[in-house]
Parts: structure tokens; sequence; C-alpha cells
């Protein structure tokens, strides 16, 4: 069977004013299986963001291919519920409404009360209920965050693309959003694809991690496979005999990366090797 | 060892803010004891009080109730005996590196003949490592350097104890790992007693020698002292080898967890009264 999602050779550049281009990412392989739940890891601006962004149909490749349930992605679409760092709320939208805002636009042959029903279960099912009729100004960020994971599991889409979700958060309180994702995502698994730069959130989330190399050039590095079992308790994901160890091969990765000036042609010896997996995967 | 007095005391601090007629009570019966020479990092989440705690050490604002002593001595105002660096960096824009760091050092010793006041200001610019940025102005600087100038500025006045308010909260991943190390190599050289605010753990295991966790805000309370036996040099990546380390985590994680309220969330309440980093950078 075809992997749900697949990544071919996708490249994106730049040209450059004076002639030439910048090649950002380029030999990106990767495939998902159905429901799966994957995190990229690397470095700011490694081009971790841009590959999400061909995903979601906001850039296009420069070359190569991304193929969803049986289907190019051309553009953006229903489809696939995005996340930013950002909430992106409409401030003069309660919660609820702002949740809505998707639901009116599929659920089309649905009576209101019906959509509202929905909108909210969503927002209870992240931790919300009570606070359907406040306005984004109200809350605070995580909360915000909250509404923006409702409004995209909401629509029920087939792939949940995750720029950095929690990135705004404090590294405490992104626990408790990690917790509250982890929750609404357990009851759909539906196939997820989450950026971050913070090993401990790709370890207790993910099925696999993917080390995406520092650009330009970038594409992926290694990918671990995350053995935790679920669903996932965090005290018992910490006290897992593997914990430590995960985290200190991802940590080394993006030390090793950091190490490499982003200004050089880079090159990676186990580039063949890596890319094999990748595509092994499938 | 004869009785020696710890540098800091804090016993039974508390402190409220008022607003629009009602009253957020932000600290409850703080107690901290730090020994001279000591490096303790207080771990909270954002908006438990983190802030509250540190603008009362620094003098900017009064507790409720409460003693709070540097080398027995009540704590009243900003003074030169405590260096702040603040998140926003707070540095004069027109000013350049050499003069915002030179500043402080005229106001501290203004006895001090002009050469050994540039001097000193060098000096402490050079230890973080901006010796060829002297010239530039704050506005051309990245987030990190701005930092390092405010520590460096703070550790120019050799204060006895020095007070790092989540100094790189907004630096990402990548440079905060690098101010980290480079904080802590500093502090080990300076030999300074250091109070660290932070949100992030792991800068807590790898820079403290101690690590108080402030429970989830409201009516924040400091919770056990937990030591972090862990030898120095400390690295980010061989840490994760340490099983001192994976136990102090959790200790840390389960404490600040078990302290939050379960939900519903609270509402926003953040920065009722924001603190101006200036002035106590500044003495003012």
């Amino acid at each position: 069977m075809r992997p749900y999602l697949e990544i071919w050779n996708l490249k994106k550049s730049f040209a450059l004013p004076g002639g030439g281009e910048q090649v950002v990412v380029s030999d990106f392989n990767l495939s998902l299986e159905k429901g799966e739940f994957v995190s990229i890891i690397g470095h700011s601006g490694c081009g971790k963001s841009t590959v999400l962004s061909i995903l979601a149909g906001l850039a296009k490749a420069t070359e190569g291919v991304a193929i969803l349930a049986a289907k190019e992605i051309t553009g953006p679409g229903v489809d696939r519920g995005v996340v930013f760092q950002a909430p992106c709320l409409l401030p003069w939208l309660t919660a609820e409404q702002n949740v809505l805002m998707g639901l009116d636009e599929v659920m089309t042959t649905c009576t209101k009360t019906k959509r509202q029903h929905v909108a909210q279960e969503y927002l209870e099912l992240v931790g919300l209920s009570g606070c359907e009729h406040m306005h984004p100004r109200e809350l605070s960020v995580g909360m915000r965050q909250r509404v923006g994971l409702a409004r995209a599991f909401a629509l029920a889409p087939k792939m949940l693309l995750l720029d950095e979700p929690f990135g705004m958060l404090d590294s405490l309180t992104r626990f408790d959003l990690q917790e509250a994702l982890i929750e609404v995502w357990m009851k759909h698994r539906m196939t997820a694809m989450m950026v971050t730069h913070d090993v401990d959130e790709a370890l207790f989330l993910s099925d696999r991690v993917v080390m995406m190399t520092s650009g330009p050039n970038a594409h992926v590095g290694e990918i671990l496979n995350v053995p935790f079992e679920r669903p996932r308790d965090r005290e018992a994901v910490l006290r897992h005999p593997d914990y430590y160890r995960l985290r200190e091969r991802l940590i080394g990765f993006l030390e090793q990366q950091a190490s490499h000036s982003p200004a050089k042609p880079q090159k990676f010896p186990s580039q063949k090797a890596t890319l094999a997996a990748a595509l092994a995967v499938s | 060892m004869g009785f020696t007095m710890p540098l800091v005391e804090l016993h039974g601090v508390n402190k409220s803010y008022h607003s629009a007629g009602k009253t957020l009570r932000v600290l409850k019966d703080i107690e901290l004891t730090i020994e001279e020479g000591e490096f303790v990092a207080i771990v909270g989440y954002s908006g438990s009080g983190k802030t509250t705690l540190m603008s009362l050490l620094a003098g900017l604002i009064r507790a409720d109730s409460g003693t709070l002593a540097l080398r027995g001595q009540p704590i009243t105002a900003p003074g030169r005996d405590r260096g702040v660096v603040f998140q926003n960096y707070s540095l004069l824009p027109w000013l350049t590196v050499l003069e915002n760091v030179r500043l402080a050092v005229d106001q501290v010793y203004p006895d001090w003949a002009k050469q050994k006041r540039e001097e000193q200001s060098r000096f402490w610019i050079q230890k973080v490592n901006l010796t060829d940025a002297m010239d530039k102005r704050p506005a051309q600087l990245s987030g990190g350097m701005r930092q390092r100038v405010s520590v460096a500025r703070a550790l120019a006045m050799d204060p006895d104890l020095l007070l790092l308010d989540e100094p790189l909260g907004a630096l990402d991943a990548l440079t905060r790992a690098v101010l980290q190390d480079e904080f802590g190599r500093i502090c080990q050289e300076a030999k300074k007693t250091v109070l660290l605010i932070t949100n992030d753990v792991d800068e807590g295991i790898l820079l403290a020698d101690r690590i108080i966790p402030l429970s989830a805000g409201p009516a924040a309370t400091l919770g056990p002292s937990i030591a972090v036996d862990i030898q120095r040099p400390r690295d980010r990546k061989g840490l994760n080898r340490d099983s001192n380390f994976a136990r102090i985590r959790a200790e840390v994680f389960s404490y600040l967890r078990g302290s939050r309220p379960k939900r519903p969330l609270a509402p926003r309440h953040e920065a009722l009264t924001e603190p101006l980093g200036l002035e106590a950078a500044l003495e003012a």
C-alpha cells in the first residue's frame, strides 16, 4: 500500500537578485503512514517551515512533489488543518465564533446548531469549556493557542500541519498544551506533521522524529523511531529507560548541525545512507 | 568553619497587587537564603510571580510584609550591591556598547580615574566576547549580543549579587544555548553570587548549584531546594547520561506541575505591574 503522505525530491530555491539561486531545501524525501505523528526538528532557518508551507499549499515547490491520500498537493485546502506559532484568531470574534468560521465553510449541509455543538465539543476537548464566549484579548497566549487547536481539529482534516505551535509559550506551559494536543489527537489519530526545535516536545508527541540538516540544501538527516506506548503519560515517558538516550541523540544531532556554518556548503557523508533510510520507511 | 551570615535572606515575604478594586496575591510566605558564592536558580511558570520576586530583590518595589536583607542590611531601594539583567536588555539606544557599560561604571566608581573606569569597562566587554562591537549601538546588535552587553554592564559594577531575570527568554534556541554556556563560564570565573530566574528547567540545571521551584500562582510560594549535584563543566548533551539529571528534572517538573491549578485555566493576569528594568540597571 502507498503511504498516506509522500514527499518526493522536494526542492525549494529562490532566485538571487544578481543571478543564481539560493537553495533552501533540496532532495527532501519522506513518507508518512496514515495516523502517524511525525516531528521535524532542526535549527531556526533550516527550512523546516518551508517544507510545511509547501504541504499546506501556501508555497510552491521548485521541484518535486507531495502527495496526500493519492492526490498531489497543489494549493491550500480544507483537507489540511494548519496551526501556526501565532494562533491567528480574529480578534473581534469569540473563541466559539473563531472555531465556527472554518466549520461554516466545511459543514455546509448541517444546521447552525449542529455546527455550534461541534465547535463547543472541540473547545471542551482542548480544555476551554466556559470560555466559548471570550474574545482573544481576554485569553492568555496558551488559551489562544488552544482555540487554534480546536479550530484545526474541528474541521476533521486528513492531515494536521503544526508549525512550532507552542513556540511562543514558556517551556512549562508548553507541557500543558502538548498534553491537550495529544489528548485530542488520540481521539482521531489523524496523520500529523509538526515542526519544532524542542526535543522533549518531539519525543513526547511523535512516532518518529525527523532530524533536518541545517541549510542551505537542507534535507532529512536522520530519523529516530520513538518507542513509547500510547496513550502516553508524561511522567511515564520521562521515566522510560530509553528517554534520555534518545534525547541525547537528538541534542547531539542539533549540536553537530549548529557547528556547521550555514553560510558554507555542507557535506554530509551519511546523506546517501539517510536518504535510503527515509525511503525505506515506505 | 565559623558562623557566616548568608548573603541574601528573605523571611515571610508577601506581595499583592491591587487593580480596579481587585487584589491579586502574587507571592506568599517566601523564605529564601543564598550563601556567598552560590548560583541559585528559581524556576516557575510565566506569570507566577518570578519577576515580582526579582523586583523585590532589586529594590524596585516593596514587600507588603516580611523582610529582605543583603549582608544583613534591609533591601529598600536599588543599589550598586546588586547587578540586574532583565530579559528586555534595558540598554540606552543612543550610546555605544562601551558607553553603555561605562555609564554604569561611572555611577558606581565616580572617584576612579577616567582611565581606570575605561579599563574596567573594556575588561568586561572583552569577557563577554564583544570587543569587536565596542563602538556599535544597540540597534546594530543581535538580541544575544545585547544581552551580553547587559551582563557586562552588571558585572562591571562588581555587585555582591547578580540578579538574572529570564535573561535568555527572548532568544532563539541556538543563541540561547551559546549564551548559557558563556554565562556559566563567566559566572564561574567571576565567582559571583547569582540568582537566576527562568522558566527553563534545563537552563537551571545547566547553570545552578541549587534549583528552587516557584509554585504556579496566584499566591506563589517557593518549593523545596534541590541540589544540582552534577560536576562542572556541564554539557547539554552529556547531561542526558547523568542519572542525577533525570532525577532533578523529574523532581522539579513534578513539583511545578503539582502546584498548578487543574482546569479551568486562570484567565490572563499577566504583568499587572511591569517593573522598570532600566532604573534598576542604572540605579536611577
